[in-house]
């Protein structure tokens, strides 16, 4: 008798289901670029990189529209194939995320056959579009690492974007930023007396949250804004260039000449980044969210702490409304968010629980949300509808978990009672 | 430093924890606590962390009386306590863990942990521990997680050490390394408490012992002057004997058999790996080896809760590989589970209600589509009576009767039926002395009548006890088998095979691969 059965001997049942879902799908994907995707052999792709004003200017970029969609569709098969036949264990995702970058890129390809873009303008519009994202991804963080669940992210996020019109209409923008934020710490303060006090259920305590602002601000706005339109017009805050750096071709448009959100959405990513992972109260807020009765042996307020983060996160959220009014148009309508915060916190758990992770996760949305803009003007064939689900069926495939497994931390849901 | 406590007493509603205890723990020292799950040792013991705070009674630190509130005060007072259940973020390193709560720091509130490191190391070598200070908790065998809860309160400048249960998830060589630390600990000056309820652990390494039963002190002194059947007395109330009777077996014909068995779990790791094993009619088998070692899989996969990966399960003659549970179930395959709070019963459910969890659908308590309670009752009371389920009522919420009576409970379920295997896992944890005896008699008397019985636990003396052959689990294999007929096992040989070392050097045993015949 055999004293050890290696994997490979005992395994003919075994299926690297997660490798072959995925190598399916690349293949299948490799079709649909092979043989949908189709464009004349002299047809040319053009995106344009340096805008007429800039300093220095750089050459445009130009495709071979369907020898590129070719090459595209061979590298789509073989990362499918491979994945197929030998399973790719930790290289799954990997081999996913390079397959859907390439046929996001053929799929530009062909939709830019014999015009032009501006790649410029559409990274840029990429990362404004990631800035609520990647905020509300920010709030789901801070709140999950201490073991807090917040599906009212949404709501925060349009209460938000409400108290900013207001305010920032009557007082200023900035006072707006100050108000929105105010806001929605005052209702991360109820949800953590809801879910941390009295021990409702954090998806329930969420989802009243939402439902609450979300008549709130509706009927505010249908009632009171439609007569004094003043309340509702405020002046959004414009961007400005960071001198030299925003000069810098295709980097410094996306990055350097932005306005506050953008930079106030990366500062925070880099504060949050260093001090979870870097500092002694962000260890022991992690410590909270995977084991509060540990951390409640050595000395930490497990209450205090997941009331600090759940109110600071409510803050953030709220920073991150603002964007919708006062970033934008200056002007609140009825449900303005459309489930950004839900797309945030699905960045969250395809960034796991990261905020670096996430910010990537949100420009990712970013990028699917400014494709369907971009393709809408660019009058292709496919109905814009159907580009506009195109970031939430991105969500449905990321949080289904076929990008790998995410470990949420371990006492996520769960009230802390003290025995 | 030395620590007094005076007249700690301690009530939770209608339970009087703790009543009236004087206890001294001296530097230097190693105390014995000893009680059985349920006198009363966890809750002075978090008394005396500051977990809880005593209704009555004071704690004297060096002969002047301290007040405790919370966890943080006892640690600024220099008491450390290692719980039974590890405090360890398993996420985190082993010097994250140490630190955690007392994070050397510098900057703005930057965490230093490069100094952590070198203080972690420092204590590390001082008491021999070998821990490695960066590896991730979860990735830990549970020995070397237990250093780390010891190096935690060391971290901390603990003076008095609190281990509450320590050996409990310990291999026999694993609790020597253990024993070895704690008398380094000694020597270095530390006041130690030892909480168990082994007896042969207070003879070893204790220097004074104090018994609690039921919430009382009923006996001190030193250990020199104690025999093992005199603790036992002492804790039980009644004089105890360890052994059950257990008669010569007489082994009939095959009723389990395992094949060349395999289990992967979701994440393609081995959970079980070409487990051959056999059980016949008229005799115990037990499983031992250190908990997670694919005890649980086994008995998921013969119980049909898992589908096994290769291999073929054999019962009685037939394949019952693909059977599902009910099948196996009404074919005759009795499952105690391991933990009867999450699968064992349902706590909410009145006792009658959870007698006939298991036969609701059997046409003995249906009529048509209800169920004829006036029949599940009268069955449950009857079962309760002859299991001797100490409850006023079968109408009372099962979750209100003692660990002993619901695992009582739960064993005539499973018995009562017209039973061919009974798979036990775990069968006394959590249990009183009494019910203990009571389980064992049950078990052997259903071996008497013919029937095959499984054993799987992590208690060596249940096993050594109980078994007519034993087969030690490592690592998902059988790592040993063993023939046990008339007490006849090596003790250390099956603690060697547990933690692994034993590969190919058992006397009188064949290899994992002897497939199905008695060694």
């Amino acid at each position: 008798m055999g004293d050890a059965v290696s994997r490979q001997e005992a395994g003919p049942r075994l299926i690297d289901w997660r490798a072959s879902v995925s190598g399916g799908v690349l293949i299948a994907l490799a079709l649909v670029v092979a043989f949908l995707l189709d464009t004349p052999w002299d047809s040319v792709s053009t995106f344009r990189i340096s805008r007429p004003r800039d300093v220095w200017a750089v050459g445009n970029l130009t495709v071979p529209s369907q020898w590129f969609n070719v090459a595209a569709s061979v590298l789509l098969a073989f990362l499918g194939t491979r994945l197929f036949l030998k399973g790719g264990g930790r290289w799954t995702a990997v081999a996913l995320g390079i397959g859907l970058v390439v046929l996001a890129m053929a799929f530009l390809v062909w939709a830019t056959a014999g015009k032009a873009i501006s790649l410029t303008g559409m990274l840029q519009a990429t990362v404004v579009r990631a800035v609520p994202i990647a905020l509300a991804a920010l709030g789901g963080i801070l709140c999950e690492r201490v073991g807090v669940i917040n599906i009212a992210i949404e709501g925060m996020l349009l209460a938000g974007a409400f108290a900013g019109a207001m305010f920032g209409s009557l007082m200023g923008g900035w006072a707006g930023i100050i108000c929105a934020m105010i806001t929605g710490g005052v209702f991360g303060l109820l949800l953590a007396a809801l879910v941390i006090t009295y021990r409702v259920d954090q998806i329930i305590a969420g989802v009243v949250i939402n439902l609450f602002v979300l008549g709130l601000t509706s009927y505010v706005s249908s009632q009171v804004f439609a007569e004094y339109r003043w309340l509702n017009k405020a002046s959004p805050f414009r961007s400005f260039k960071i001198p030299v750096l925003g000069d810098i071709p295709l980097i410094g448009p996306v990055l350097f000449n932005q306005n506050l959100f953008v930079y106030g959405a990366l500062i925070l990513v880099t504060l949050s980044t260093y001090y979870l992972f870097h500092t002694r109260h962000g260890l022991r807020a992690r410590a909270v969210g995977e084991h509060p009765r540990a951390a409640d042996t050595l000395g930490i307020d497990v209450i205090k702490t997941r009331y600090a983060h759940v109110i600071v996160a409510g803050m953030v959220a709220g920073f991150g409304g603002a964007w919708f009014t006062l970033g934008s148009v200056g002007r609140f309508d009825e449900n303005m968010t459309f489930g950004r915060g839900f797309i945030g916190l699905a960045a969250m758990i395809f960034g796991r629980w990261h905020p670096l992770g996430a910010l990537a996760a949100a420009l990712i949305f970013g990028f699917a949300d400014s494709l369907q803009q971009k393709l809408s003007i660019l009058n292709t064939p496919i109905p814009s509808e159907f580009l506009s689900m195109a970031p939430y069926i991105a969500t449905i495939v990321v949080v289904a978990g076929l990008v790998g497994q995410a470990r949420p931390p371990a006492a996520i849901g769960k009230p802390y009672v003290k025995e | 430093m030395d620590i007094e406590l005076r007249g700690i007493s301690k009530r939770f509603g209608p339970v009087q924890a703790n009543q009236d205890i004087n206890l001294e723990i001296r530097a230097g020292e190693v105390l014995g606590l000893l009680g059985e799950n349920g006198a009363g040792k966890s809750t002075l013991m978090n008394i005396l962390s500051g977990l809880y705070s005593a209704d009555t009674g004071e704690i004297l630190i060096d002969g002047s009386p301290a007040i405790f509130t919370g966890p943080g005060d006892s640690i600024a007072n220099g008491i450390g306590m290692v719980h039974q259940h590890f405090m360890l973020v398993p996420v985190f390193s082993v010097v994250e863990n140490v630190i955690l709560g007392v994070e050397p720091t510098s900057g703005v509130d930057y965490l230093d942990l490069e100094a952590a490191r070198a203080q972690v190391q420092e204590i590390n070598t001082r008491y021999g521990m070998e821990v490695p200070t960066d590896a991730l908790i979860e990735d830990l065998p549970v020995g070397i997680q237990q250093r780390v809860e010891i190096l935690k309160v060391l971290f901390r400048s603990a003076d008095v050490l609190i281990l509450d249960e320590p050996t409990a998830v310990l291999t026999p060589q694993e609790v020597e390394e253990f024993f070895t630390i704690v008398r380094a600990l000694r020597d270095a000056g530390k006041g130690i408490v030892f909480i168990t309820h082994k007896l042969h652990e207070i003879l070893e390494i204790a220097d004074r012992v104090s018994v609690l039963r039921q919430g009382q002190i009923v006996g001190q002194g030193d250990p020199a002057s104690f025999s093992e059947a005199d603790l036992a007395e002492m804790m039980v109330g009644r004089p105890v004997s360890f052994s059950v009777g257990r008669a010569e077996s007489t082994s009939g014909d095959t009723v389990l058999e395992l094949a060349g068995v395999s289990l992967f779990d979701a994440a393609q790791d081995a959970r079980l790996v070409d487990i051959n094993l056999s059980v016949h009619g008229g005799e115990v088998v037990g499983i031992a080896g250190v908990q997670g070692n694919g005890q649980t899989e086994l008995v998921e996969a013969i119980t049909g809760l898992s589908a096994v990966t290769t291999g073929e399960i054999g019962f009685a003659g037939q394949d019952i590989t693909r059977a599902s549970v009910r099948q196996r179930h009404r074919m005759g395959v009795a499952h105690i589970p391991e933990d009867r709070h999450k699968s064992g019963m349902v706590g909410n459910f009145t006792v009658a209600e959870n007698m006939v969890l298991n036969s609701y659908y059997d046409e003995s308590v249906t009529s048509g589509v209800q169920i004829d309670w006036r029949r599940v009752h009268a069955r449950a009371a009857a079962a309760c009576l002859s299991y001797d389920v100490r409850t006023p009522s079968v109408f009372l919420g099962a979750g209100s009767l003692s660990g002993g009576n619901q695992q009582k409970m739960v064993v005539a379920r499973e018995l009562e039926r017209d039973v061919r295997l009974i798979v036990a896992s775990q069968p006394t944890r959590g249990v009183d002395v009494g019910s203990i005896e009571y389980i064992h008699r049950q078990l052997i008397a259903c071996r008497d009548r013919g029937n095959a019985v499984l054993i799987i636990s992590s208690e060596l003396d249940e096993i050594l006890d109980l078994s007519d052959r034993i087969y030690v689990m490592f690592e998902g294999r059988i790592a040993a088998t063993f023939d046990n007929r008339g007490g006849g096992a090596d003790r250390n040989a099956i603690g060697l095979a547990m933690a692994g070392v034993s590969q190919g050097t058992n006397p009188g045993a064949g290899r994992s691969g002897n497939r199905g015949s008695a060694a």
